[in-house]
């Protein structure tokens, strides 16, 4: 099981045991993480999984699609770094990915 | 208004004589047949002959969340309604506009209601929802629809634009003209009536502008417009200036008001609902969700088909209107489960298309959420009961689903 870590606004950290082959939108809803809303369940159609993804890992989570672009362009916080967590899917390579939280979601 | 003439019986007529367009459906709160009707048989439904032209209704959760977000296929433009808008004054407003210009525009404007901001104006919302609170008449009947949903609406607008608090009725009336226009609400204001109105909401906000500019303090939403180098000299483009402020006065009116007044009705509706949060107000904020869910406050948003194109089988040619009807999308079984019952503490309450989906999602979803949650917090503090003593008296419109009466009386605590 490969374990991330996700860091909420306030500093507060969370490390999963998180589950293959799941979004990591879900793997955070499923263990409780506190800051990710995903209000539409994962269609990439809210924007409120918003996340920033550490530089070292940037490469190993893949790039945003076109439909994920334009959502994370409604995000007045958008950053280089952000992704939507409902769009990446958990592997093992992904063991010890670190993730930041916003500080809002909407 | 119009209660004698009779709605045809939506399970005996053949299913393409169904036209939900037909803004008596919702004034007489008699959709839902109509609805479980199309989801079942006709998921993605034509109607050939309407007051609007033909148009195709999209009634499921999943496809409406489809169509919502292929703004490349579905577009925006050139409006958002099953009615098309009348020409000799359009108000351009990024609701009714597709990529790039909607997201420019749009990006300008989402830092007014993005939720730090929110934060700092709480407790100014908080102490104009208490002074209204405190005011009502105990044991008394009166119009919730006036008293409170209408009166803590505009005073949340005029907040919102920091604009001059005894002048706020004018916020309501501009924005009652802009969408109450027949095309949109089939409300009966006509052009005579709206164009000066939105010449005078249009060279108040121009003063406004210029008496505010340079000012570096205050986070209402012209301020904020000023420092965006984007839109710093939107009052250069008259429409468009006025498209973006009547796009935040109707968005912000009608829907949270109509919310104010469902929730209530709601909760009449259901007693064991209003029993648990008179045991738990830490229900709050996922009730809220649940309200808005339950009235989808705008019962649909259009799109215009760029290409021809495929959905569940249906052909859909380039030109044509598709209706993306919310109000059944929230009762869809297969995404909500009960989904017709109003209940206070579900599961998943955010997982609902009241805001829509995709890049014009609403823009002040967690505004009116905040809203609701503060009305409700303080409502709970003072009143045992807010009781529905009457029928509720609504609009007839195919587009906002509301309200013009609920007759009610207060217990105190
Ligand atoms: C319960 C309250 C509200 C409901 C149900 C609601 C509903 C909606 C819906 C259905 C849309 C279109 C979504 C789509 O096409 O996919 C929308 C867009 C919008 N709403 Fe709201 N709204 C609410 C409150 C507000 C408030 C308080 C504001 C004030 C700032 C607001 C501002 C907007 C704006 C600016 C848009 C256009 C977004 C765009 O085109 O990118 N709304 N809203
Ligand atoms: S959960 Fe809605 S975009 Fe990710």
């Amino acid at each position: 099981m490969p374990k991330i870590t996700l860091i909420e606004f306030s500093g507060q950290d969370h490390t999963i045991d998180a589950e293959a082959g799941k979004s990591l939108m879900q793997n955070a809803i499923d263990n409780g993480v506190p800051g990710i809303d995903a209000d539409c369940g994962g269609a990439c159609a809210c924007g409120t999984c918003h996340c920033f993804v550490s530089e070292d890992w940037l490469a190993a989570t893949g790039e945003a699609d076109a439909m994920e672009e334009a959502m994370l362009g409604m995000r007045p916080d958008r950053a280089d770094n952000s992704r939507l967590a409902c769009q990446i899917e958990v592997s093992d390579e992904l063991d010890g990915l670190v993730v930041n939280l916003p500080e809002f979601q909407m | 208004m119009n209660q004698a003439i009779e709605l045809p019986d939506p399970n005996s007529i053949p299913l393409e004589q169904i036209d939900v367009s037909d803004g008596r459906i919702y004034q007489q709160d008699a959709w839902r047949p109509f609805f479980a009707r199309l989801r079942e048989e006709a998921p993605v439904h034509y109607c050939a002959d309407s007051a609007f032209g033909p148009f195709w209704s999209v009634t499921r959760f999943e496809d409406i969340v489809a169509v919502d977000t292929n703004h490349e296929v579905f577009s925006s433009e050139p409006a958002i309604v099953i009615g098309d808008m009348t020409e000799e004054m359009e108000v351009e407003m990024f609701i009714a506009m597709d990529p790039p210009k909607h997201d420019v525009q749009r990006r300008a404007a989402q830092p007014v209601v993005a939720p730090q901001n929110l934060a700092q104006m709480e407790s100014l919302i908080r102490s104009r929802v208490c002074a209204i609170l405190d005011n009502l008449p105990v044991g008394e009947t009166f119009n919730w629809v006036d008293e409170v949903s209408i009166n803590l609406t505009t005073q949340m607008l005029a907040t919102l634009f920091d604009f001059p608090f005894e002048e706020r009725s004018k916020l309501t009336y501009w924005s009652d003209v802009a969408a109450g226009s027949p095309e949109i609400a089939g409300g009966d204001v006509d052009q005579e009536e709206r164009i000066p109105a939105l010449m005078e909401c249009l060279e108040t906000f121009n003063r406004i502008w210029h008496e505010r500019k340079g000012r570096d303090e205050g986070f209402d939403l012209i301020t904020l417009l000023q420092r965006d180098p984007h839109t710093a000299d939107l009052p250069d483009r008259p429409m468009e200036f006025l498209g973006n402020l009547m796009l935040l006065i109707v968005g912000g009116n009608d829907t949270t008001r109509n919310s104010i007044t469902g929730g209530v009705l709601a909760l009449n509706q259901n007693p064991a609902e209003y029993d648990k949060l008179r045991s738990d107000h830490g229900l709050i904020p996922g009730m809220v969700s649940e309200i808005i869910r339950w009235q989808t406050p705008l019962m649909h948003m259009r799109r215009t088909a760029k290409q021809d194109v495929e959905l569940r089988g249906q052909q859909i040619k380039q030109g044509d209107k598709v209706v993306m009807w919310y109000l059944s999308g929230n009762r869809d079984e297969s995404a909500i489960e009960n989904a017709d019952d109003f209940i206070i503490d579900r599961a998943n309450p955010r997982h609902h298309v009241s805001f829509g989906f995709g890049i014009h999602r609403c823009m002040g979803n967690r505004l009116g959420e905040m809203q609701l949650r503060i009305l409700w917090e303080e409502i709970m503090r003072r009143f045992s009961f807010v009781e529905v003593v009457g029928e509720p008296e609504r609009v007839r419109s195919n587009f906002v689903r509301g309200y013009t009466n609920l007759p009610v009386k207060l217990h105190a605590l």
